[in-house]
């Protein structure tokens, strides 16, 4: 198999050049790393209505909140609703029952964090013991909209993680194909006996190797890393971001095709991976447009992140995603099928 | 014709969308013989090149290769191509690139590396085969180049401007390479633009305009012209030209 020559030449190339395999794994690294610490850390305070509460309470979290009172629970509910309120608090007894607004995970979890630090001021104080042997009292929290008990990082990361092995991999496999048609090797290998089909196939295995150690690490950081909760099998997530990989492999390989040089390449990403992203389920698409629905049914990403997303949050099993994994994989053979066709255009058999 | 053809070319039209860049080529290259293809830059020789070892198809005409009608994959590890850009790949060292190709061809084990070996001392790049290509001259490219083409001993040799960029000894040496092939019976096409150059071929095509004005040895192409160099016969054949059309 010729096809296996083309890769093993391929390793090879790459593991001479130190600084692109360098920066292939520690880029998606630290951009993740970035990313996540925007969205794990806030220092604004939160707004939270108080219907009623126990002085000493109110007290203790005006320090960590913007306070305001409401006459009663249905007011607190419109300023929620409207916006200008995060949270509200109201005491039956000395137990607190909050409501969050909750549609920004951020703003929940500084909301919880205000108040969980402060439920010791509500607890009576007893003289000769030490407020902290009391026992704790569990407030009881609930949701305006969602309910997730996850910081916004938890909640967007399976969809982070297939947005950046998807967008790393296409870059460094559309870049490098690309290199291989402007220094004219493309061409030259086109006129030895190698079939197109093997160039391809070639690429596809010999690239695959790097994409799978970047992949690998992609998750192992975002898991292990940032401590990400996956609900779901490791090896099931692993699975699935390999055949994401491979698929934009192949997409990466296919589109360098057609643009002449790597500024042309990059203006892909506009067009190609933009859309993709902020279809895939980043933003809520129910109340979208039906064609905005049905555009994103197009993109590849959506069925990766839309798996990934069943398996770390819902715990979701292989036969549960079963079809974004034929429809991911029916997409790769599309798009290696079309790069062999379109390098007709170099060698006409 | 004294001997077997192994390249015939006949009425080749060659165009891309609507710019003809050859029209109407007829020769037949024959077992043995250093064809040379001489014209100016843009002329088409390096488009007639790509055609006959199939990369392109052709518009209208038809070229057979070997006894094979192009374009086909059938006999292309019989052809041993030399294109006129270097496509090397810098990041791997002369010996990676040159195994790398061989493998394409069949080549491989033992064999292939006693072949490399030889070939890389035949355009005396031995003591450079670890070095990578990134680090080699223009000269030492075009000679790892050759030394591709030639790797799996291939009986037909199409070299597209093999010499550019090379000094006048390595040139000589070239071209002796290039005679000891033939001598072993190895056809070989060769495009050029150096004059000088053509007067080592054993028959010259005069190729302009993607037209070829005259097919001939050199020394008949001079006594035709009444002149007394290639470069005197193609300004007179290019002149001759002119006037037809007019």
């Amino acid at each position: 198999m010729k096809a296996l020559i083309v890769a093993k030449r391929l390793i090879k190339q790459i593991a001479a050049d130190k600084r692109s395999i360098g920066l292939m794994f520690a880029a998606p690294v630290f951009v993740i790393f970035l990313l996540n610490i925007i969205l794990t850390s806030s220092t604004s305070k939160p707004v939270i209505d108080i219907v009623s509460a126990p002085q000493a309470f109110v007290d203790a979290i005006s320090k960590d909140a913007e306070v305001n009172t409401a006459a009663n629970e249905e007011a607190a509910i419109d300023n929620l609703k409207s916006g200008k309120s995060d949270a509200y608090i109201l005491f039956a007894g000395n137990t607190p029952k909050i409501t969050i607004e909750g549609s920004d995970p951020s703003v929940s979890g500084l909301v919880m964090g205000v108040v969980q630090k402060n439920m010791n001021s509500v607890i009576p104080v007893q003289p000769g013991i030490p407020t902290k042997a009391l026992p704790a009292i569990k407030p009881e929290v609930s949701y305006l909209y969602g309910s997730e008990d996850m910081d916004m990082f938890d909640s967007l990361a399976p969809l982070f993680m297939g947005f950046f092995i998807f967008f790393f991999v296409f870059l460094i496999a559309g870049v490098s194909f690309l290199r291989e048609r402007i220094s004219g090797t493309l061409e030259r290998i086109l006129a030895t006996p190698l079939k197109r089909g093997e160039i391809v196939w070639g690429y596809f295995m010999g690239f695959g190797l790097f994409v799978a150690l970047q992949t690998i690490i992609i998750q192992l950081f975002i898991i292990y890393g940032l401590n990400v909760d996956v609900k779901g099998n490791f090896w099931l997530v692993l699975l699935l971001n390999l055949i994401l990989a491979g698929q934009s492999l192949a997409l990466g390989t296919l589109l360098s095709t057609f643009a002449r040089n790597e500024f042309q390449l990059f203006q892909f990403i506009p067009v190609v991976i933009v859309p993709q992203i902020l279809f895939s389920g980043i933003f809520d698409l129910r109340d979208a447009p039906v064609w905005v629905a049905a555009l994103s049914k197009i993109f590849p990403l959506t069925y990766g992140a839309e798996a990934l997303k069943g398996v770390m949050i819902k715990g979701q099993n292989i036969v549960d995603i079963q079809y974004d994994i034929y429809i991911l994989m029916g997409y790769t053979a599309l798009f290696l099928i079309l790069n062999t066709v379109a390098l007709k255009k170099y060698r006409k058999t | 014709m004294n001997s077997e053809a192994i390249v015939n070319v006949s009425g080749l039209k060659q165009q891309f969308g609507k710019l003809v860049v050859l029209d109407n080529i007829d020769i037949d290259v024959r077992k043995g013989e250093i064809l040379g293809l001489l014209g100016p830059s843009g002329s088409g020789k390096t488009t007639l090149v790509k055609a006959i070892i199939g990369m392109l198809k052709p518009t209208s005409g038809k070229i057979s290769v070997l006894g094979k009608e192009m374009p086909t994959l059938s006999i292309v590890d019989r052809i041993g191509y030399m294109a006129q850009s270097d496509a090397l790949y810098d990041d791997l060292n002369a010996y990676a690139n040159l195994y790398f190709f061989g493998e394409l061809y069949g080549m491989k084990g033992s064999e292939a590396k006693k072949r490399a070996e030889e070939v890389l001392s035949l355009v005396m790049l031995s003591e450079h085969a670890k070095r990578p290509v990134r680090t080699f001259s223009g000269g030492m490219k075009r000679r790892l180049s050759l030394a591709i083409a030639l790797f799996h001993n291939p009986e037909l040799l199409i070299l597209d401007e093999p010499t550019v960029g090379i000094d006048p000894v390595l040139r000589k040496q070239f071209w002796d390479e290039f005679k000891r092939l033939k001598a072993k019976g190895v056809t070989i096409i060769v495009t050029t633009h150096v004059m000088d150059e053509a007067e080592h071929c054993d028959r010259l095509a005069l190729i302009r305009g993607g037209d070829i004005i005259a097919l001939d040895t050199p020394d008949m192409l001079k006594k035709a012209s009444g002149k007394d160099t290639i470069e005197g016969a193609f300004l007179y054949y290019g002149e001759e030209r002119k006037g037809e059309a007019v």
